[in-house]
């Protein structure tokens, strides 16, 4: 069956922002469907609010719309597009939200679209899940008991029908498991039975048997519309059952299943397929089993494209995505190629020869007072995937993959466990290093994998890796480590650092020990069928076996390093930048050698790149890679955020060519001192500041450039350990956290400019000519973070004479610098003077958003720029111009991290961003808060808590909003200066005032927006409770005046005007 | 314990050994499957062959009373990247080390057998030795390679099959069936035994099946004494043209009673028929296998285990091929149009593998009950 004639225009769904839950991977997935269905000839839609996404580059899909993933727009653009088909599983839980949402709503039907890829009635089966349990019981599949309520009362009925704790709290039609929760006792069931009642928006929650400890599967199937059947990939959860996937230590293939268990799976999930209804695509099933006797129980299915299946994608080399999205237009399996071997189908199951481990990343580390214990509910922020031949191999390269803040291994400095065997039990992040202490201490594996569900499998392995470094631990003190044993740990994935932490040397010495030894590493094929066929797709991991396959090109390649896995501060912008120098250097006639560790990415997409090497950013693997990929014209660290660039200098001590700027302007940056005279010598103005190596030193400079003081450690990104300090107990404690982020490091200190506002520049630059991309405005004031700041381009409230003056500081800094590429500066404005704030010489987060504002490719340019090209010859000498606004907005994980300050500050801790664009700023903004998912009211209550600082210019605010037919409540001072300014407010009292306060008004769904001001210390910790309630009962939260403003500005907009949608390309034409 | 594999190429393959010492010649072929080591262990088709795993983590369930497919190991050698140090499953009752030192099976781990399989793949199968004898030296036990004469035409069956006839009553456990089955009664079917696996027996028992299992050297008019409503061709080792006597059965019996032909039991009718068979480069054997029914224009993931394939050129006009892979378009099954025959060349029994190809145990019961 040859595909669909009768359909001309497909529109595609993207998953919106990057969430905890829902993140890049769908990017990739959406970016292989949107290319998939239109190489075969149709006219692709494609719809998502966030900007640094491939798939919204406006080359990809016919007609891009960067809007609200709402239904009200959703419905506009359909009406405009008139699309034939809407396929809405390849963009995440959103995508398919929306897609069951149209189709209810009638719009589908209205406009006469039809869904492929799954039907309605399959996708309400696969989220409903008392339907889904229901489907299941009917074909004889087991599933855990208990059933779906609507209230707390009927929760307690289905409590006491299982009989015992604890119980699991799922919250239906939620991403990543959001709200999901264990209750060990009575107590604790009520208070998660309201939360997850509040968090579903259907408002039910399932009530269900704990299978806490059991063994979690994975099965990874596709489907086509005749019946074939595969299924992909099974992973395997190291992390027993209760403890979300996407926070799971995962292995691919199941390693502890006998056949004729995993084809009991494989028959099951066969039956869950044709039981949901899903008739063409991928989907994913998960399978409990006990691990006692082997009963399954079926815990869910995701019919689409899922995280875990960009992951089984990378894992064996099948295309998840491309293939759904091409059997949703009628394609069979056995119709289409296996692009790996060229000459096999992909109706066929992939066969590993290689094991795969996805390590979690997460960010706890920047929401002090939330609970680290992991759960039902993800929250983890990235993940690293890592290949070897064993397991052991990829569980250390993974481990050395996450790029944390400790050794890879246990040492004495990162010790976590605290030796008792109690604390085992608790699944937390650290676990996987607390079991290597404890088997390091001689804890059998039979009492780990009682404490922690641990399979014993994974624990012996680890406990060979134990053994293991005791032999090499015989080796310390010698001059020389055997060649044999040295062989035997990199065939076991141990790093040279590893090595030489257990042998009492340091890695480069290692290193050259095994060069001496010819122990070097060998470089292997993914090609989805274990050896049996020849492939022809370069994407490559390294392992230490006995011959190397793909032997390098004798083209001159460059080397683009990736960014690793995701965190808070470094995340899709930065793979966005990657792929886009890939491209161009692929179109330039370079051969584009990709280095990623990432699973979510699109670099790591194996026909994106020339190469692609699946291995950890770390120096030594990333040597190995460039000393055999040669001829090398060089190396481009300047995209992949903080991760490349941390291994500039042991690149360059190698001698290995730099690209772009020079290491030493990258180095210049991050000297204070230097950067000082820099600074000064081009006669450009900076927040007073100094640097500290201790304490002492701190309270020195900032007496000096005086309180309120940013202190921040260098070299570190997404403002890690960064705070505003007003006093000197305030700057004590905070030191002692800065130290320990980036430890022997400088610390820097600024006068903090409390009131200004900042503006971000992003600039390309090839030495002589500057050209500024951007100059962005952020919406939020100085001080917030700018990767949690909204902000606008162009700027709509900087005068013309300052942006003269950004322009020429940018060009200045620039060709001081000798920039050849990229750079980000970071201003702000107080009292009529522009101050530089911070330079960045490399891609910011900002680069696609910019991009996709001018329609300038920023990053492509300066691909050209680095590679020796001048922006003369590329033909961009000027300023970019822009039409009309577009407006970032920051989206934050709060709602994920109770228990964290929702306050924003100079510590990023926004997972993703959302653009929304109009012809006018308020359109905009409104737009880019749709989109971020914060509706704003258009009646009902403010709440208003001001400082003294801004309560004249709240009292405008409130007038606005009073007129607009808002009613206001107020905080005392608050409530008393518009008392005697003559507002009509009601005042509520501050929760220490005690009952009823502002935050029982939240939780009884009284106040409809709240604005929120803190100044100073008190005032924020104080507000504290309140923010988190706001987060907790979703009511939009606006914590800066000038984002007050901004959104009193868009609700106007709201009451008055309809929205207008429109695609980049059509932007774009009528801008030309 | 240090051991080697010694291929006639010339090439030594250092590595740990493990299950019984011992020196031991065949020919290597490699398994693509993830899953059921246990099972191609035990399958009487790997007879005079070294099997080597591409699947890197080998023993990790260890080994159980349930999954023996036949009464013994019967290959010559085992060869894996990465033995398990521990055993991890409920239904498991042995490690594999003590499992295959108990069958005098020898087994190697740490090869690099992605190596290993790249060399088979682009040069065919090799012979090898495997050898834990430090006694002798690389050169000695290159020669035992090279002096061994091979599979080719030597019939293996004999020393797989049964002593004598015997009656099978078990059919797949109830926890493990997958397939709806509604027994039409009961078919006596006499089962040649050129190597048979116990799921097979397994499923035909769970079809309604009444299954005799007979030695390979049983006659026709044995067979036909029995009165039986089909005879079933089973899968076996090596070379089908070293079975004569079974291909000269089969002639006899063609037309007289349904056939249903298995693996080997493929060949030897596709003999019978008066087809050829000829050796592939490296075979097929792995679970992943895309086979297209070409009646139905539809594809089952299947398990394969084979060595020689039938050449669809030289099947006479009253046969027509049911199956092809889609990886190398080989011939994967038939059917005689005038008489009540066919045959696979895979295994539907799966046992390891998936279960996609089951319901051609079904389309035997309805050939029977066709002419009841």
């Amino acid at each position: 069956m040859p595909r669909r004639t009768d359909i001309n225009t497909i529109m595609i769904i993207g998953a919106g922002p990057i969430v905890i839950g829902q993140a890049a991977e769908f990017d990739y997935s959406g970016t292989q469907a949107v290319k998939a269905l239109k190489a075969e000839g149709y006219r692709v839609v494609l719809v998502n609010s966030n900007p640094a996404t491939i798939m919204t580059d406006p080359e990809l899909a016919d007609a891009t719309y960067i809007e609200p993933l709402t239904v009200d727009i959703l419905e506009k653009i359909i009406a405009q597009e008139r699309p034939d088909a809407l396929l809405p599983t390849v963009g995440g839980q959103t995508a398919l939200n929306m897609g069951v949402a149209l189709a209810e709503n009638g719009i589908l039907d209205q406009y006469g679209v039809e869904l492929i890829g799954a039907r309605l009635e399959a996708m309400q089966l696969a989220e409903d899940r008392k339907l889904f349990q229901e489907a299941m019981r009917k074909v004889g599949l087991e599933v855990p008991q208990g059933s779906m309520v609507g209230s707390l009362e009927e929760a307690k009925v289905v409590a006491a029908e299982i009989g015992r704790f604890p119980i699991l709290i799922r919250p239906s039609f939620t991403l990543g498991g959001s709200g999901g929760a264990i209750a060990y006792n009575e107590d604790d069931f009520e208070e998660k039975v309201i939360f997850g009642l509040k968090e579903s928006p259907v408002h039910t929650v399932l009530i269900e048997e704990s299978v806490l400890g059991w063994k979690e599967f994975e099965l990874e199937v596709m489907r086509d519309a005749v019946d074939n059947f595969v299924v992909v990939c099974t992973i395997e959860n190291l992390d027993p059952m209760g403890i979300h996937t996407g926070d799971s230590i995962t292995v691919a293939p199941a390693m502890t299943l006998t056949d004729r268990e995993y084809q009991h799976l494989r028959d099951q999930a066969r039956i869950v397929m044709k039981a949901v209804g899903v008739e063409t695509g991928g989907s994913n099933v998960q399978f409990a089993v006990n691990p006692d006797d082997g009963r399954v129980l079926v815990i869910e299915m995701n019919p689409r494209v899922s995280r875990s299946s960009a992951l089984a994608s990378k894992a064996t080399g099948f295309p998840i995505a491309k293939l759904a999205a091409l059997v949703s237009v009628g394609y069979r399996l056995d119709e289409l190629q296996n692009d790996i071997t060229r000459t096999t189908v992909a109706a066929f199951e992939p066969s590993i020869d290689y094991v795969v481990t996805k390590l979690p990343r997460w960010a706890f580390e920047k929401f002090p007072g939330v609970d680290p214990e992991l759960g039902p509910q993800m929250k983890s922020v990235g993940e690293a995937m890592a290949i070897g031949r064993t397991f052991k191999e990829s569980l250390l390269k993974g481990l050395q993959s996450l790029e944390l803040n400790r050794a890879p291994y246990p040492n004495h400095e990162d010790s976590v466990w605290d030796g008792k065997l109690d604390s085992l039990a608790l699944p937390r992040s650290e676990r996987i290093w607390a079991v290597w202490e404890a088997l390091r201490a001689g804890i059998d594996t039979s009492t780990i994998a009682e404490m922690t569900g641990i399979d014993r499998w994974f624990l012996s392995q680890l406990e060979q890796i134990v053994h293991f470094e005791q032999e090499l631990m015989g080796c310390a003190g010698e001059d020389t480590i055997p060649p044999a044993l040295l062989r035997k740990a990199k065939r076991c994935g141990f790093g040279d650092a590893h090595i030489a932490y257990l042998t009492d040397s340091d890695e480069m010495t290692v290193r050259q020990q095994r060069n001496r030894a010819s122990v070097m590493p060998t470089f292997h094929v993914v090609d989805t069928c274990a050896a049996e066929f020849e492939s022809y797709t370069p994407y490559l991991y390294s392992s230490y076996e006995s011959e190397t396959e793909a032997l390098p090109t004798d083209d001159e390649k460059v080397v683009i390093l990736g960014g690793g896995p995701n965190r808070i501060g470094q995340g899709i912008e930065f793979d966005y930048c990657c792929v886009h120098a890939v491209m161009k250097l692929r179109e330039m006639g370079y051969e584009a050698v990709m280095v990623n560790c990432n699973p979510e990415t699109v670099s790591t997409d194996y026909d994106i790149s020339d190469r692609l090497y699946f291995e950890p950013l770390t120096l030594e693997h990333v040597l190995n890679i460039v000393q055999r990929e040669q001829p090398l014209k060089g190396v481009v660290v300047q995209f992949g955020g903080q991760t490349p660039l941390n291994l500039v200098k042991g690149l360059n001590e190698a001698g290995i060519p730099i690209l772009g700027t020079s290491p030493d302007a990258i180095d210049l940056v991050e000297d204070r001192g230097r950067f000082g005279s820099l600074l000064a010598e081009l006669d450009i103005t900076a927040p007073e500041g100094g640097i500290a190596y201790s304490l002492g030193e701190a309270k020195k400079v900032a007496r000096l450039v005086e309180y309120p003081v940013v202190v921040r450690p260098s070299y570190v990104l997404g403002g890690r350990a960064m705070a505003i300090v007003y006093s000197e107990p305030q700057l004590e404690h905070y030191m002692a956290e800065a130290l320990k982020a980036a430890p022997n490091q400088a610390i820097l200190i600024d006068h903090y400019l409390e009131d200004a506002y900042e503006a971000d520049v992003d600039a390309v630059s090839d030495g002589q000519t500057v050209v500024v991309g951007g100059i962005m405005q952020h919406i939020e004031e100085a001080g917030v973070h700018s990767g949690d700041s909204a902000c606008v381009l162009p700027p709509y409230k900087i005068s013309a004479y300052h942006l003269g003056i950004i322009r020429d500081y940018t060009e200045r800094l620039a060709r001081a610098l000798n920039v050849r590429g990229l750079m980000n500066v970071q201003y702000a404005i107080k009292d009529d003077v522009v101050y530089v704030l911070e330079v960045n010489p490399r891609a910011s987060r900002t680069v696609p958003f910019v991009s996709k504002a001018t329609g300038v490719p920023l990053a492509k340019i300066a691909t050209e720029v680095m590679v020796g090209r001048k922006l003369a010859d590329i033909g961009l000498t000027e300023d970019p111009r822009v039409d009309g606004f577009f407006v970032k907005e920051a989206v934050l994980p709060f709602k994920k991290f109770l228990g964290a300050d929702a306050l924003l500050g100079p510590e990023m801790r926004s997972t993703g961003e959302v653009m929304g664009h109009a012809a006018r700023f308020g359109h905009a903004f409104v737009k880019a808060q749709m989109a971020a998912g914060d509706r704003l009211p258009t009646d009902g209550t403010v709440f208003m808590s001001l400082n003294d600082f801004d309560k004249s210019a709240g009292l405008r605010l409130a007038r606005d909003l009073h007129r607009l037919g808002f009613q206001i409540v107020a905080t005392r001072g608050t409530a008393s200066f518009f008392v005697r300014a003559g507002l009509p407010v009601t005042p509520i009292n501050k929760v220490s005032e005690g009952s009823p306060h502002a935050v029982d008004y939240i939780k009884e769904g009284k106040i409809q927006l709240i604005i929120n001001t803190p100044l100073g210390p008190i005032s924020r910790d104080d507000g504290g409770s309140i923010r988190s309630t706001a987060v907790r009962y979703g009511v939009p939260l606006l914590t800066t005046l000038s984002a007050a403003q901004a959104a009193v500005n868009g609700i106007k907009i709201l009451r008055e005007q309809q929205l207008k949608v429109r695609s980049l390309q059509e932007h774009y034409s009528r801008v030309r | 314990m240090q051991a080697r594999l010694i291929l006639e190429d010339g090439s030594v393959w250092h590595g740990e050994g493990f299950g019984a010492n011992g020196t031991h010649v065949g020919e290597v072929v490699f398994n693509t499957s993830l899953t059921g080591y246990q099972e191609i262990l035990t399958d009487p088709s790997y007879a005079g062959q070294i099997v080597v795993m591409t699947a890197p983590q080998i023993g990790n369930t260890g080994v159980n009373e349930d999954d023996d497919e036949s009464r013994k190991a019967f290959l010559s050698g085992f060869v894996v990247r990465d033995l398990s140090p521990t055993v991890s499953n409920w239904r498991a009752c042995d490690s594999l080390h003590n499992y295959l030192q108990q069958q005098h099976i020898t087994g190697i781990s740490d090869i690099d057998t992605r190596a290993l399989t790249r060399r088979l793949r682009d040069g065919g199968s090799l012979k090898g030795v495997i050898c834990t004898d430090e006694t002798l030296s690389d050169n000695e036990v290159i020669q035992q390679a090279r002096n061994w004469p091979g599979l080719d035409g030597v019939d293996l069956v004999q020393t797989v099959t049964c002593d004598e006839a015997y009656h099978w009553t078990e059919s797949t456990p109830d926890d493990w069936e997958f397939a709806p089955i509604h027994n039409n009664g009961e078919f006596r079917v006499v089962a040649y035994d050129f190597g048979i696996k116990r799921n097979i027996l397994r499923r035909l028992t769970s079809y309604g099946c009444n299954v005799t299992v007979v030695p390979a050297s049983t006659t026709a008019a044995e067979v036909m004494a029995m009165q039986p409503d089909g005879v079933f061709l089973s899968n076996g080792p090596g070379d089908p043209a070293a079975v004569p006597y079974a291909v000269d059965a089969v002639k006899s019996l063609l037309g007289q009673v349904p056939i249903f032909g298995i693996c080997l039991g493929h060949q030897i009718l596709g003999q019978a028929l008066g087809a050829n068979t000829y050796r592939l480069k490296f075979g097929h054997h792995g679970g992943n296998q895309p086979v297209k029914y070409l009646p139905e224009d539809r594809v089952e993931i299947s398990a394969h285990n084979h060595n020689f394939a039938v050449d669809p050129d030289t099947l006479p006009a009253n046969v027509e091929v049911t199956h092809i892979n889609l990886n190398d378009n080989c011939c994967e099954g038939l059917r005689v149009k005038d008489m009540p025959a066919f045959s696979i060349q895979y295994h539907p029994e799966a046992a390891p593998g998936p279960h996609d190809a089951d319901p051609l145990f079904a389309a035997f019961i309805r050939l029977m009950e066709a002419r009841k």
